[in-house]
This record gives structure tokens, C-alpha cells and sequence, in this order.
């Protein structure tokens, strides 16, 4: 078919590939995908945004109340304190995160750690549980009056640490146990990414001198630094939709404190009745997220253009 | 001992002319170097196995020595007591079954129409697959999570409400999956098809013969990926279905944590239990996942 095209001669333009010519073919093929797509995705996105406008309570008739919802989302002292919940585990989970991930991967690829193919197990199977079960392991580990942590903490002098009393340190439980079964993924996406930097890089840098931070911080950084914005922007989606493990770990608490974004979504949603309060919430939650991913998109541009 | 091999057969290999003395100096370097990252990389291993080694450990213990001071990290007397009463409790062997249900049917489908969709998108030039490409990447800003209310409502109103079904269609249209296929396919030569065109080979059969068999690790990858995702959903679940007889397992552990008094034996029993099926899909198909190109997209 190609080849009958009049400009195939020109090689340097690519020709023309099936066109148009395909229609009924793609059309089946996607058939499935489009369908689910409607229904699971604009359908709900479409109702969410009407009844945020509205005090739908999920069942029996509604009325319009215009912006209400959102003026009151903005006065509610629980929605606030759930964002900023959100806010602060998103800052402190996503470096670390990072951090952690990407350390690990340098030492994983390094030629001179021995046993990587053994070690990796390791670092993968936190990946493989369930957010559950992170938390429930987590608050095994960190027990106030029975976990492992206290037992060596007081064993060494010290008094035990009120892991679940205390909100900001049972925030801080839940950031190191998401980043620890976080880290198989981050941690993949760059090992793969560090496997792509030519060799020739290293080399021409060691002839010149360069030592291994010198390298990593002159070379491996730059060359993944388009995996390291995909790292960062999923692990950011992934920290603001977070619950399942806050819900094992300590159910959101002390008391309310630690309830996040989606845990409030949940239970004005569901537990409260009100559905479009909860969607309105969920809104700005959205429009938050388009934020981080239109800031680092720009970001990540202008890094790339340099 | 390998690290001094090994090096010393690259540096005969590269440079054949070197001479003896440089070459144990290069050797005894190489040694030099990797102790330190050997010994992270063991420490940072190590860090990351404790906690699970100790859970696993910790449930393997009788019930009355959970709480026994002083902690040992080894159970005097191992027992599977904890594994048995959790699984006799709370319909655990039920929450097991319809776990699978959901798991096997929704990776089947999801890997099916992710796979249409990739070709699709890889080997069609249309207007509206482009555009239909950006609405899929879409999705991942815009998780289910996000939208819990109004698709709760519309899986009501398709009458899906507490029945399995009402956590598998909506989990299937995923963006990693149908990337992952089309980024593969992009890597499959034209030439293929236009041959089998020339054979005159119908479109669809071209797909059904020819790229389905090629995309067979693409396949397997998406398929454990998927599996992980439905066994570790836990909301979703949670606000679909009513009926205890349809809870799945991770309902039935967070109704262990949640209760008043929490029977440690038996929650620590049941999780384990719950760990065991994906970390033995993850070790026997574990290639598949470690050298799995997968890239942007990804989500869940």
C-alpha cells in the first residue's frame, strides 16, 4: 500500500502509514477500553462535578446550591487540617522516598557490591504486600508497650517512645513504612534508568579524575533525571490518594488527627451521607493533583531544554 | 575471591600487555572497593528483611509468648496455631476464594483489553486514537480514589453493588497496561504486518496470529502487575460490598485491626497467610517483573 503512495521516492519524509484506511480494525480493538472508559470514567467524572454544585445525599431528589460546597469546604476546620495532613506526609514521604530508592539502585547496579541478584529480593518484597498489611506490620514493629522498636529502646536506657499517641511521630511511622514499601518500585523504574547511561560517561570521567560522588553528581543525576521527574510525580499521586495504610496503622489517629484527604472524602461521603460535600472535596483533591503534574511538566521542560 | 577473578580476566581481557605487578594492584583495588559496597548494600538488605523477617517470625509463636519479655527474636516453639485459628476464623478460606475470583478474572480482562488497545494505538494512525490516547493517560490524574462518591454511584446504578463484579469492571481500563502494550508493539517492525496484509491476511487475524504470540512476556509482566493491584485493593472493595460472605481478604484483615481488642495471634496468622500467594507468583516469575521495561505510566 506504501508503496503505491506518489511521494514513497522521497526517503528522507516517512511516508504515509495506514491512514484512515483502518478504521473498522482500531475501532474493535479499542472497543472495550472505550467503553470502560465511559462509563467508569466520564460518566462519574461528569455526575462528581454536578453534584458537587448540589446537596445530593446519594439518594432522593437534590437541589442546586451553586458554590455553597466549596465555600464551606474552605471554612471547614476538618477539611483543612486533612489537607494539610495530606500536605505535610506528601513532603515528607515523597523525598525519602526518593532518596532511599535511589541510593539503593546506585548500589544495586554498582559492579562492586556482591550478591545483587540475592539482595534485590529483599528490597522487593515490601512492594509486594498489601498497604494493609504494611501497616499492620508496622504497628507489630512499633507497639508502644509491646513492639520490637520500644523493647530495644528502653532495653538500651531509654523510655518508651509513644509511637501511637503522639500524632506527629505516628505521622512519621506511616511516612518510613510507606517509603520502605515504596522503595521496590521507585527503585526499579531506576535501576533501569541508570542501566541506560553509556559507560563510555564513567569512563572518560574516571580518566579524568572524577571520583564515584563526583560521577554520580555530574553524570548519573543529569542522565536520569526524566525518570527521577516520573518517580517523583507518581510517588506524589500515590502519597495524596493515600489511606489504606494510615487505616492499619493507626486508623487515622490519635483521634482524627491523621485523618487525610481521602479518609475525609470517605466518611463525609459515606459514613455522613453528604455525597456532594464529599465531591466537592474530591474536586479540589483533583485539582490539586493537575497542579503538581502541570508544575513538574513545566519543570521537568525547562531542566530538559537547558 | 570472584571480585579478584573476575577483575583480573577484564583487565587480561582489555589489556593484554599489563603487567603483573599492576594487574594484583588493580585486583587488590577492586577488592578495596567493593568491601564497602558490598557491606551497604548487606546493611541496607538487611534493614529492609527485618521487619518482615520478624512478622513472619513474631506469628509463628504461640499466642501466650507474643507479648513475653524479654523478646526473642526466634520462637522457642514454633507453632502454626495462629495460622489455623485465623484461617477457621472470620470465613478467612471464604475471603481467600473470593479474593482469586477477583483476582484471576479482572487480570484476564485487563491484560485482553490492554492488549487490544496497545496494538491499536501503536500500529493505527487515526486522529481519534491519538485523542484517545491522551484520555487514557488522563486517568492516572484522576484515580479512583479521587472520585470514590459519584463512581460509587455509578456502580449502583448499573446495579453492581455488592457483587464481585462491582470491583473488577471498573479496576480494568488501566494506563501502565495499555502503555506497556503499546510501547512494545511500537517495537514490532511494520514489515510484519504489511506482509501478512500482502498474504491477505485480515487485519483482526493479523492481531489474533501474529501479535498476541509476540506479546507473550508483555503478557505475563502486565498480568502479575494486575494481580498485585486487585489483591492489595482495599477501598474499593470495601465500599462495593455489604454482604460479609463477599468481603475479600484484605477487608477481613483490616476487621482484625480494627476491632476492639486486637487478637494479635490470629491477625498476624491471617497476615501472613494473605502475603504468601503474590510473593510466590513474584518468585517464580520473578524475571518477568525485574527486567520488565516498564516505564511512564505506570500507576496503582
Amino acid at each position: 500500500m506504501t508503496k503505491r503512495a506518489p511521494d514513497a521516492s522521497d526517503v528522507s519524509v516517512s511516508p504515509p502509514r495506514r491512514r484512515s484506511k483502518y478504521t473498522l480494525a482500531p475501532l474493535v480493538l479499542i472497543a472495550g477500553n472505550v467503553v470502560l472508559f465511559a462509563l467508569f470514567f466520564v460518566w462519574p467524572a461528569v455526575i462528581g462535578l454536578v453534584y458537587s454544585f448540589t446537596n445530593y445525599t446519594g439518594v432522593g431528589a437534590f437541589q442546586f446550591v451553586g458554590l455553597d460546597n466549596y465555600s464551606n469546604l474552605f471554612g471547614d476546620s476538618t477539611f483543612y487540617g486533612a489537607l494539610t495532613r495530606t500536605l505535610l506526609y506528601t513532603v515528607l514521604f515523597v523525598p525519602l522516598n526518593f532518596v532511599l530508592s535511589l541510593l539503593i539502585a546506585n548500589v544495586l547496579v554498582s559492579k562492586n557490591a556482591k550478591g545483587a541478584s540475592v539482595a534485590r529480593v529483599f528490597f522487593f518484597i515490601p512492594w509486594l504486600l498489601s498497604p494493609i498489611i504494611v501497616g499492620v506490620l508496622w504497628r507489630w514493629l512499633f507497639g508502644e508497650n509491646f513492639g520490637l522498636v520500644n523493647y530495644f529502646i528502653e532495653k538500651v536506657g531509654g523510655s518508651a517512645v509513644p509511637w501511637q499517641s503522639n500524632a506527629d511521630l505516628s505521622l512519621i511511622v506511616v511516612v518510613v513504612a510507606a517509603a520502605w514499601a515504596w522503595t521496590g518500585f521507585s527503585m526499579l523504574l531506576f535501576i533501569a534508568a541508570i542501566k541506560n547511561v553509556p559507560t563510555s560517561y564513567y569512563e572518560a570521567a574516571a580518566l579524568d579524575g572524577a571520583g564515584p560522588w563526583r560521577q554520580f553528581f555530574s553524570i548519573t543525576l543529569p542522565s536520569i533525571a526524566p525518570t527521577s521527574f516520573i518517580v517523583i510525580l507518581l510517588n506524589t499521586i500515590h502519597a495524596m490518594k493515600e489511606y489504606a495504610v494510615f487505616a492499619s496503622l493507626n486508623n487515622g489517629g490519635p483521634g482524627t488527627s491523621n485523618n487525610l484527604l481521602v479518609q475525609y472524602i470517605y466518611q463525609t461521603g459515606f459514613k455522613s451521607g453528604q455525597i456532594g460535600y464529599a465531591s466537592a472535596a474530591s474536586f479540589v483533591l483533583m485539582l490539586i493533583l493537575m497542579a503538581v503534574a502541570t508544575i513538574q511538566m513545566m519543570v521537568n521542560r525547562r531542566v530538559e531544554n537547558r | 575471591m570472584t571480585t579478584t577473578d573476575t577483575l583480573r580476566k577484564d583487565d587480561a581481557g582489555s589489556v593484554p600487555a599489563v603487567s603483573r605487578k599492576r594487574r594484583r594492584g588493580a585486583a587488590s583495588g577492586g577488592l578495596r572497593r567493593a568491601i564497602p559496597a558490598t557491606t551497604l548494600l548487606w546493611v541496607l538488605a538487611a534493614l529492609y528483611g527485618l521487619p518482615v523477617l520478624w512478622f513472619v517470625l513474631s506469628s509463628l509463636k504461640p499466642a501466650g509468648d507474643l507479648f513475653s519479655l524479654p523478646l526473642t527474636l526466634f520462637p522457642d516453639d514454633p507453632t502454626v496455631s495462629g495460622y489455623k485459628e485465623a484461617w477457621a476464623s472470620a470465613n478467612f478460606s471464604e475471603y481467600f476464594i473470593n479474593t482469586t475470583i477477583v483476582c484471576v478474572i479482572a487480570t484476564i480482562l485487563t491484560v485482553g483489553v490492554s492488549c487490544c488497545t496497545g496494538y491499536a494505538l501503536a500500529k493505527y494512525d487515526n486522529k481519534w486514537l491519538k485523542v484517545f490516547f491522551v484520555c487514557i493517560l488522563a486517568t492516572t490524574m484522576l484515580p479512583a480514589e479521587v472520585m470514590l462518591a459519584p463512581l460509587f454511584l455509578v456502580v449502583r446504578d448499573l446495579g453492581l453493588y455488592n457483587s464481585l463484579s462491582g470491583i473488577i469492571f471498573p479496576a480494568l481500563l488501566t494506563a501502565t497496561g495499555c502503555f506497556m502494550f503499546r510501547q512494545f508493539f511500537l517495537t514490532v517492525p511494520d514489515e510484519l504486518i504489511e506482509a501478512a496484509r500482502i498474504d491477505g491476511a485480515r487485519e483482526l487475524s493479523i492481531f489474533m496470529r501474529i501479535m498476541v504470540p509476540l506479546s507473550r512476556p508483555i503478557m505475563l509482566t502486565l498480568a502479575i502487575l494486575s494481580f498485585q493491584w486487585r489483591w492489595n485493593d482495599y477501598i474499593w472493595p470495601l465500599l462495593m460490598l455489604n454482604d460479609p460472605e463477599k468481603f475479600t481478604v484484605q477487608i477481613g484483615i483490616q476487621s482484625l485491626v480494627g476491632a476492639q481488642n486486637i487478637n494479635w495471634s490470629v491477625l498476624l496468622g491471617g497476615s501472613v497467610i494473605s502475603m504468601v500467594p503474590l510473593i510466590v507468583v513474584f518468585l517464580v516469575f520473578q524475571k518477568y517483573v525485574m527486567n520488565a521495561d516498564i516505564n511512564a505510566g505506570l500507576k496503582d
